[in-house]
This record gives C-alpha cells, structure tokens and sequence, in this order.
C-alpha cells in the first residue's frame, strides 16, 4: 500500500541519491576496512534510516511494507553491508516489539531504535539450533521479578554493536517445541551476557555477527516481551514473515545493481572486434538475468502488498525469499561470467557481491526450509 | 561604549532581526536529472522527455539551501518556495519544503514556460507575497538561460546579484560575494533584491526522511497562470536541437615536425 505517491516518490528519490553519492564511493572502503565509517553511520543515522519501519507514533516513518521494499530495492543498489546495520533496527530486531510489544515496551526502545542510537539484534540461532529453531536450548526460568537466562546464540547479526536483543528462550522446559519459548529484551550490559568474538565471514564485509552468551544474566520480568510467556517463537517467525520480504527485496535490489555493472561492461567491453554486449552467448545472460529480476520484483511487490492488506502471507513470503535470494545467486553468477576474468578480481567489486548475496539463500530460513514452508502450507490447505 | 551598554545593544539588535519579517522567495524548478544522458528527439524538435528521471535543478536547491539557512540563523522569518510548470512540479516544492522551506506555491500549466514568462509569473508573485528577497538559480541544467533571475530584477525594477559565492542580510541591505572571471566581487545592495546562486555557496544537505513525511503536511497552493493575468505564450520558437557531434578517432604522429605540419594545416590552430 502507497498511502501518498508523491511524499514516497521524493523519499525514494532522496534514498537513491544518498545511496549513489554516500554508500557506493565508500563501498570498497569498507570492505577492505570490515568497517562502516563513524561519520557514515552518522550520516545514514542523521538521514533516517533507522526508523523506516517503525510507527509514527513512536517517531518513526511507519513506512507500509510495500513503501518499505521499494526503499529496499534502492538501497540494494550499495553493497548490503550498509543495509545490515539499519536493517535489524527496522527488521528482526525492532519487529519483536513493535508487533507484540506491551504499551511501555514500545515506548521505551522504539525511539530510540528510530533514531539509530541503540541497534537491535535478533537472537533466536543457536549451536545446536538453526533451521530447527523450535528445538532452541536457551532457558529463562522465572525468579522473583525477573527471569534468569542460560544459553548460547549464534551468527548474530550486529551483536557486536547491539544495544538491544530480542531473545528467544525457552520458559517452559515440559515443552519440548515452540510452546514452551518466550521472548525477551535484554539490554547490551546486562551483568551474565557477553560477545563471542566477530565471526570471520565469507563476504558482508563491515557488518558483524558473534555469539551472544548468557550466563545467569537477570533479565526483569517486565523485559518479557507482551509480558506473556509461550508466545515467543510465534512472535519470532511473525518477524521472520516480513524479514523474508525484505531479504527477497534486498536480493531484487543487489541482483539490480550488479546486472547494471554487467550491463555496462558487456557494453564497453571488446573483444574480437565488438562490445562483447553483441554477442548473443552474452545477450541470453543478460535477458534471463532481466526476466528472472523482473518476476522477483513483481513477487515482492505483491507480497508486500498482501500483507499491507492484513493477510496471512506466510507462503508468499516464503516464495518471494526463496526466488529472490536463488535468483540473486544466478544473477551473481552471470554477472561474474560476464566480467570475465576481471569478475574474479576485487578491483570490479562484482566478486564481492557474489559473496555478499549467497547469505540470502541461508539465512531467516535457508532455501530447504522455505521449501518445507511453502509445502506444508499447500497441504495444509488442501487437508482443511 | 562600556561592557554592559555593548551587551544591551547586541541584544536589541538580535531582538531587532528577529521581529522584522524577512521573507525569502526561492524559484524551484524541475528539470532532467544531471545524472541522465539526454537523448535528441529523432525530429531535432527537442529532448526526449519520456520516461526520463526528473529532479531539482541543482542551482536550485543551493538557492533552497541557503534560504533555509538564512531561516535557522534567525535571519529571516519565512522561506516561501515557487516553482511553474506541470503538476509534477508539486514533487520539485515538497522537496523544497522538506529541506526547510515552510510553504509551496505551485503555478501550474503545461505550456512551454520561457524565462521571460517565468520572470513575469514570479513578479506577479512577488507583488503578491512582498518578500525581501528572491534567491534562484544562476541557471537551470536544462536550457542554461541564466536568464530568470536577472529578468525578475528588471521587471521589479530590484537590485540583482548574480553568481553568489556568499550572501549576507543585515539591516536592510544584502551584501554578496559573486564569482568572477579571475576573482570574487563583493556587492552592497539594497533590499529587496534578487540574488542568484553558484555552485561554491554551499553544499546543500540531503532533506531528511522524517521531514520528507513531514512535508506532505506543511501548505501548498495552486494558481494558473491566468489567476495572475499573465501570457505565457512562448516568445521563441526552437528551430532545432541536435546532438554534440561525435568525437572522431585521433591519429598518432611520427614525430615533432608532422604534429605541426598538421596542426598548421588540418587543425588550422597555429
Ligand atoms: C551472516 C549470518 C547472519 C545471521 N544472522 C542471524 C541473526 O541475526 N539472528 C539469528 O537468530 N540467526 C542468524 N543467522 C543464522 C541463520 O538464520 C541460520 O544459519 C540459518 O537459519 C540456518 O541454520 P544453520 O546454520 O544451523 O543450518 P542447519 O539448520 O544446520 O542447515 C544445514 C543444511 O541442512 C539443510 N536442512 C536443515 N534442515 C532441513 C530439513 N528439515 N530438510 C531439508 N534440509 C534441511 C539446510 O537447508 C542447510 O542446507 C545468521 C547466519 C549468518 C550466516
């Protein structure tokens, strides 16, 4: 839902300036560096991006989730780097409480989550506990006032820079699967939590995931996110509902840029006399990348819009991140083709996309898991 | 004059700056996107305009920029912005309006607007709405007329500062720094004036997401042309535009002697 073309078309034209001005000159920057300036931080801090998502109530711009993944698309067109840092404050790691938070919990994170001076992170993975989350070990037993946590997560994205998780723990050890988990605000220096060390990744380069560990770290009751137990991992895959959307944006988004780099080396580019765009080997990577871009985009556009709608989108959701994100892969992978040997040289900065992008297949539910969703949903419906 | 009768009249005269209205009128116009390569008509009759991504004429937003900092040094009161065109143009104003200026005027027509016309819209308006000030452009990325400014001048009969590299108001009188061939020149004038932008007046900031939502709230009103009782029938007729011509493939020379031999007589430049 676009509640006013004009006012959305001056902000995406504002995101997109910034993003060809500001983020793309710094690009090989901060990889080289696996470091965001301080001075860019707080430039996309100062511009807003912190609060895309956030209610206006709260001061942020409450952006609809089809605004959302337009601004998203624009932002794909930088290194997907930058959108990590903002991307858990209006995603996995604010959504918790903006969508089942109490009244006092919103008002006491959301604003500042807007406005970029606290990140959130999202903590539900864990060693023994990936793709099946519900089996999660991390425990909160309830004493007094507060709850006590125990546990390991794992991969987490911007724990090195969080002031705020979204923890999923489980409160009910009787239950084995997802009934028995909660979900809890746990401020960074809180005495029992602390940071494995930066994990050395394969791209993403300047964006961060460690361990978070808990060891008898004293959250207050109050911190328990709806202020009721059991619900945690039904807010958890609500969030991960619209976090699969956007990943699915962001995938159309990067998968746009590098078919542009593509584009303009096939066109600049000559071999055996002509621009290397004139041969037709070359011309059906550059179609099937344009038509597989272009169904993604559409499919994105329209889950968006459904669940702006107030419907259940789980398994469009679900379509639209595995076709993106697998997309995203074959378009990386033609882009590099293209560029020929310069592909596999930093200096092109395409080889360092063809990393970026493969988390999009792995992570808030790999491919197989996507799969397993969109299935089970079918059936589902098909039983009644 | 002692520490304390200093103070005493610094604060009168802050008090003083402040109470005075000082409205600023700033022309936005919508052009072609600097970063788009324009394509010639294949008629010659103009620029392909189809599909092409628009924004703010640069110049322009310099001019808004400046207004609005006028505005948050407590100098001047209102920052009014103004742009003539096609309804499109309301995205031009909202921009305006979401780095600082307070309120939209949209003069709205699809005509071919001239800088003569728009000079002539942009009186009408100013007779209007009286401001101190007009800050444009020094010219518009589209047509480069670098005309607009100095045509209002004139048609108000106002002192005019063109190409400013720095703007200062106090007391009624606007002093500006303009660039010149081979230096700057500083100009005192009497307010009101029209003052148009250069590229070094400042770096204008990127409007905010927050006050980009916030802008759509702030007032914008539509006048034609007619409610101001001006013709904006084009003066001009455009007889062709063509394409720069195609930079042709250069040789390489065996030696001193034959690069001058052909500078002499190909390139006929020594
Ligand atoms: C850079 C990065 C950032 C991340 N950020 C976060 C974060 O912020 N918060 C967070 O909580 N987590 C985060 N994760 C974790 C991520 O969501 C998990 O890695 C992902 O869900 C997969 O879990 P796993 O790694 O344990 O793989 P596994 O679950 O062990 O899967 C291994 C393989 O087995 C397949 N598989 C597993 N089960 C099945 C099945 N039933 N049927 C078929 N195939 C199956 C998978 O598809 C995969 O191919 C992040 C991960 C990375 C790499």
């Amino acid at each position: 839902m676009i509640r006013d073309q004009e006012t959305l078309n001056v902000l995406l034209d504002t995101i997109t300036r910034f993003v060809r001005e500001r983020l793309v000159p710094n690009e090989a920057l901060v990889a080289e560096k696996d470091r965001i300036p301080d001075e860019l931080v707080a430039e996309m801090k100062e511009l807003g991006l912190f609060g895309l998502s956030i209610p206006e109530e709260h001061g942020g711009m409450g952006l609809t989730m089809e605004e959302e993944v337009l601004a998203t698309f624009e932002i794909g067109h930088a290194s997907p780097c930058f959108r990590s840092l903002f991307a858990t404050n209006n995603g996995i790691g604010g959504q918790g409480i903006v969508i089942d938070g109490t009244a006092a919990q919103k008002a006491h994170y959301l604003p500042r989550l807007v406005t970029g001076e606290i990140i959130g992170s999202f903590a539900l993975t864990e060693p023994d506990s990936g793709s099946d989350a519900a089996s999660l070990r991390t425990t909160a037993v309830r004493e007094g006032d507060s709850y006590v946590l125990n546990g390991t997560k794992r991969y987490i994205t911007n724990a090195p820079e969080a002031g705020i998780f979204t923890v999923m723990a489980r409160t009910d050890p009787s239950r084995k699967g997802a009934d028995g988990i909660s979900a809890f605000i746990v401020e960074r220096g809180t005495p029992g939590l602390s940071l494995g060390a930066p994990d050395e990744k394969m791209g993403h380069k300047g964006s961060h995931t460690c361990d978070v560990i808990f060891e008898d770290c004293r959250v207050p009751a109050a911190n328990l996110i709806g202020e009721r137990e059991g619900i945690g991992f039904k807010t958890a895959m609500k969030v991960l509902d619209k976090g699969r959307i956007n990943i699915a944006a962001i995938s159309v988004g990067v998968a746009e840029r590098m078919l542009e780099d593509a584009l303009r080396y096939a066109c600049e580019r000559k071999q055996f006399g002509k621009p290397i765009a004139e041969f037709q080997l070359v011309q059906a990577m550059l179609a099937d990348s344009k038509a597989e871009l272009y169904a993604a985009r559409c499919m994105v556009i329209d889950a968006a819009r459904k669940r702006d709608e107030g419907r259940d989108v789980g398994t469009e959701a679900s379509c639209a991140k595995m076709f993106a994100s697998e997309m995203c892969g074959r378009v990386a992978d033609r882009a590099v083709q293209i560029f020929g040997g310069a592909g596999y040289l930093s200096e092109y900065g395409i080889e360092r996309f063809y990393r970026d992008v493969r988390l999009f297949r792995l992570f808030e539910g790999t491919t197989q898991i996507q799969q397993l969703v969109i299935a089970r949903n079918m059936i589902r419906a098909h039983n009644g | 004059m002692g520490s304390q009768a200093r103070l005493e009249k610094h604060k009168e005269s802050k008090n003083s700056h402040r109470s005075i209205a000082l409205k600023i009128l700033v022309p936005v116009k919508r052009v072609v996107d600097y970063n788009v390569k324009v394509r010639v008509k294949a008629d010659g009759s103009g620029v392909d305009l189809a599909n092409v991504k628009m924004s703010m004429n640069p110049f322009d937003e310099i001019a808004v920029e400046e207004a609005v900092r006028l505005k948050e040094a407590g100098v001047a009161t209102e920052v009014v912005a103004v742009s003539c065109g096609v309804a499109q143009c309301q995205e031009t104003l909202r921009t305006a309006m979401a780095i600082g200026a307070d309120r939209g005027i949209l003069v709205e027509t699809d005509a071919e607007l001239q800088p003569l016309a728009v000079a002539k819209l942009l009186k009408a308006l100013c007779d209007k709405e009286q401001p101190t000030v007009v800050i444009c452009g020094k010219q518009a990325i589209d047509d480069d007329a670098n005309q607009t400014g100095q045509m209002l001048a004139a048609l108000m009969g106002w002192p005019q500062a063109t190409f400013a590299s720095k703007v200062a108001l106090a007391d009624g009188k606007a002093t500006v720094t303009r660039e010149i061939d081979g230096g700057l020149e500083t100009l005192e004038m009497n307010l009101p004036a029209v003052v148009t932008t250069d590229l070094r007046l400042n770096e204008p900031r990127y409007a905010t997401l927050p006050n980009i939502m916030k802008a759509k709230k702030k007032p914008l009103e539509t006048v034609k042309p007619a409610d101001l009782s001006i013709d904006v029938a084009p003066r001009l007729a455009t007889i062709k535009v063509s394409e720069p011509a195609k930079r042709s493939a250069g040789v390489i020379v065996a030696d001193v002697a034959q690069l001058v031999e052909k500078l002499k007589n190909e390139a006929k430049v020594i």
